[in-house]
């Protein structure tokens, strides 16, 4: 089967990249080895945070946020989008500081999307914070969606416009061919003039056929949910001194994060919980939200993600091979910025260029020499 | 981390065997269980049950007593009272007790968490008053509690009988028994019969509990179908079609039973390859004939791994103890084998009757394939045939997509009681097998585990 592009990886990138290369006429074919959102994009707490981002990534989460704000535009479903801001609580004084420097630095270059509030705002969006807490950074506009629900709806607005999605398609190795690339799959061979490589935790599999390895670590950050609980929290609490990512869904539950990471065999893609490391996960939430002791823990999981040393992701053309683009490495934080880097790999495919500055995602910045 | 040679998980007559067979030969062994006194669902209360209570539940039930006795001789660990909420394949185990969750690890895991009833949801099956058989007869096993205004007694399946008949000879008014059992299945059970009748003591007691009932005038109405429990608050009444016309029965409760399933979501949950299996409809460990699963230093025995009764999982149970005794250097592979014989010979016979019910009482395939658009399949989440059937419309083709799409099997039962029938109406939908769509991924904790005591949790000494 020929197609102009073919993107590895159903994933939250591949089918966002999909998504705006149909808008502009260009109907990609999308393998994906498993199901779409079946790793990080359908399994992660669906966090829409421009908060706290590494300088880098600023003008795409802005860029992003624009898009969420109004996502129905984009693929004709809400996504179960709420914006009931993102928060970042400083327990002392010098947490406080460590923030006021960083909102500083922030306006410095004209951001204003990060505010500091004091401990009486604080409090009044999240009554059930134990005593003590002394402010917080907080952005009104940030918010959550619900991640399977989000990546089912660019996969629907991907194929109504033109892509063809196929899961339990693993691409095996690849040939470069005249005017394009032969990709050897499980399921025949596929050839495209241009190729996307957004196979997350895979993704160095598909980088090394073009000869541009990267040091990317496949790791599995765990979650859990609780029981339904009436509402009490609004905005997603996060925290300076601990490991913490806390929300309440609009069912009720409550998800827990904190980055803890699960044992993860790669060979057989399979994770196992790590109770020891959750249980730091639930001391934190008992230090934070005492009423939380007696609720009961429904679900435990982990997504497996691809993490970068930098903690940021590869967001560029191949180094190495022509008509070859990488979209990998988010490192747990990709889901909000996935509308925005569909469009720029969409962008660098046509246009040769993208107007939003991506030289710091760039995969040469791994390359010696 | 506490550390044990053998940790068995489950107290019913394939625990107890296994744990009383590799104690006596020298393994050093503990038995969680969840019950306060060991013998599982099959012998529960079995130890201080009154004796005119124990009589009502006939000599079967008494046999549990002599289990008991020889695991209490034995010198085998008992931990009642306590949940496994986790295991994983390096057989680390999570384990609540009093309050006070902690962990455990072992060489060797033996599960043996027994069977459950098969949910089969059915129009009206989550009205108040309606409940399952084995329900009642937990109540009736461990308090004495019959019903005080009637019952209608409804599906397929030994157990009907056996409660119906527990409840006649306790004074119970039985306003109906309701078999759904399609009626073909007496011919495709037939050929299967020649066979079960080595094992006739079984038969025997089946028809000896219908003959008896009958006889006291019990209404009886089999080849029914499309039972539906209706009511405003509760039930009132129970409908189904017999002989080619609506039938209605007035009753204030209604027990259904449509067999018993493997309890298979702790296997599962440890990653332990299953397969599905089309006599029994269920998801079964793959085991080889010492019970051994696919995970190293897993075992999973009697009907935690197929359902074939108190009996035969007792002969199970022994001989897991032996292989465990074996593989840990107690016993040499001779002694397993000559200790085994017997067993493994009694273990054969009692399966004879196996085909033979398993055709007799296999719930209609409709029943669980084809239920209608608003019957709800998952009661926690509240989501109807009709949803799942837009979710496979959508494009989502199988039980995990469906369930991340639509939350079913994402409340608190764990999907418990959905995960049976998800597998069926996905596999008819797509009119493909069910192994191929994969089964729900369970995740832990899979007994309840609060923040706070996930917070205090006791990884009490060192790991190893």
């Amino acid at each position: 089967m020929k197609s102009e592009v073919i993107i590895i990886g159903g994933g939250l990138m591949g089918l966002s990249t999909a998504v705006h290369l149909g808008l502009r006429g260009v109907k990609a074919t999308v393998l994906e080895k498993d199901s779409p959102g079946r790793h990080a994009s359908g399994v992660n707490a669906g966090g829409l945070r421009q908060l706290n981002r590494h300088m880098d990534e600023i003008p795409l989460t802005i860029a992003a946020a624009e898009i969420w704000k109004n996502i129905r535009s984009l693929v004709d479903r809400d996504c179960d989008v709420e914006f009931n801001g993102q928060l970042r609580v400083a327990e002392t004084q010098e947490e406080l500081n460590t923030l006021q420097k960083r909102v500083g630095a922030l306006q410095a270059k004209g951001y204003s999307h990060e505010r500091i509030i004091d401990k009486d705002t604080l409090y009044r969006l999240v009554p059930q914070l134990i005593a003590g807490c002394v402010g917080a950074l907080y952005n009104p506009d940030d918010g959550s969606a619900r991640p399977f629900h989000a990546t089912s709806a660019f996969r629907y607005k991907a194929s109504a416009l033109g892509a063809k999605i196929h899961s339990k398609v693993e691409v095996q190795s690849i040939d470069k061919i005249t005017g394009g690339w032969q990709l050897n799959t499980n399921q025949g061979t596929y050839t495209a003039v241009n190729i996307v490589n957004c196979a997350g935790a895979w993704a160095n599999k598909i980088a090394c056929a073009f000869d541009e390895s990267v040091p990317l670590t496949p790791k599995a950050p765990m979650l859990m949910v609780t029981e339904r609980l009436p509402p009490f929290l609004k905005p997603v609490v996060g925290a300076v001194g601990h490991k913490l990512s806390f929300k309440q869904m609009q069912n009720g539950t409550v998800i827990i994060g904190g980055a803890h990471l699960a044992h993860l065999d790669m060979q057989q893609q399979k994770t196992e919980i790590n109770f020891a490391k959750l249980k730091t996960s639930a001391q934190t939430v008992s230090t934070f939200f005492p009423h939380m002791a007696n609720v009961r823990i429904v679900r435990a999981w982990a997504g497996i993600e691809a993490f970068m040393p930098d903690n940021i992701p590869v967001i560029s053309a191949s180094s190495k091979a022509d008509g070859v683009f990488h979209a990998f490495g988010f490192s747990a934080h990709g889901f909000q910025l996935s509308p925005i880097v569909g469009r720029i790999i969409s962008q660098l495919i046509l246009d040769g260029q993208t107007e939003l500055p991506i030289k710091p995602f760039d995969i040469r910045r791994f390359q010696s020499g | 981390m506490a550390h044990h040679q053998l940790v068995i998980i489950g107290g019913g007559p394939a625990g107890l065997a296994a744990a009383t067979t590799a104690a006596n030969a020298g393994v050093e062994c503990l038995l969680i269980d969840e019950q306060a006194s060991p013998g599982g669902q099959v012998y529960r209360a079995i130890t201080d049950i009154p004796p005119q209570r124990a009589k009502l539940l006939g000599p079967d039930y008494q046999y549990g007593r002599m289990l008991v006795e020889d695991f209490n001789a034995s010198k085998a660990i008992h931990q009642p009272s306590t949940t496994v909420w986790s295991l994983d394949a390096q057989r680390e185990i999570g384990i609540l007790h009093n309050n006070q969750a902690a962990l455990l690890r072992a060489d060797r895991v033996i599960i043996a968490t027994g069977a459950m009833e098969r949910p089969v949801p059915f129009a009206g099956w989550t009205l108040p008053g309606v409940m399952t058989a084995g329900a009642g007869q937990i109540l009736l096993k461990s308090a004495g509690i019959v019903p005080n205004n009637g019952v209608v007694v409804a599906g397929s399946g030994p157990l009907l009988l056996l409660l119906a008949w527990q409840y006649m000879h306790a004074g119970v008014t039985i306003n109906a028994i309701v078999d759904l059992s399609p009626k073909r299945n007496f011919w495709t059970a037939l050929p299967h019969l020649p066979r079960a009748l080595l094992a006739y003591h079984y038969l025997i007691k089946g028809l000896k509990y219908q003959l008896e009932l009958k006889k006291a005038g019990v209404p009886f109405y089999s080849g029914v179908a499309d039972l539906c429990a209706l009511g405003k608050e509760s039930i009132e009444a129970v409908e189904f079609t017999h002989n080619g016309g609506r039938k209605r029965i007035e009753t204030p409760l209604l027990m259904s039973h449509f067999g018993v399933i493997p309890d298979s979501h702790l296997s599962r949950s440890t990653g332990c390859h299953h397969y599905w299996s089309p006599s029994q409809l269920c998801w079964r460990a793959t085991i080889d004939p010492w019970s051994n699963s696919s995970i190293e230093g897993i075992a999973v025995i009697g009907d935690s791994a197929g359902i074939g009764g108190a009996v035969a999982a007792r002969h199970a149970g022994r001989l897991a103890g032996l292989e465990s005794a074996h593989l840990l250097g107690c016993i040499g592979s001779k002694e397993r084998d000559e200790k085994a014989h017997q067993d493994r010979r009694w273990l054969a016979e009692d399966l004879h009757v196996r085909p033979f019910l398993e055709a007799l009482f296999r719930p209609a395939p409709n029943l669980l394939a084809e239920p209608e658009n608003d019957t709800l399949i998952c009661r926690c989440e509240e989501i109807t045939a009709g949803t799942i059937r837009q979710a496979i419309e959508d494009g989502h083709r199988d039980p995990n997509q469906i369930k991340f799409l639509t939350r079913c099997g994402m409340g608190p039962c764990q999907g418990r009681q959905c995960d049976n029938a998800i597998s069926q109406l996905v596999a008819h939908e797509l009119g493909n097998d069910i192994e191929k769509n994969e089964g729900y991924r369970i995740r832990p904790p899979i007994r309840p585990l609060t923040i706070e005591q996930l917070a205090d949790l006791h990884e009490a000494g060192e790991a190893k």
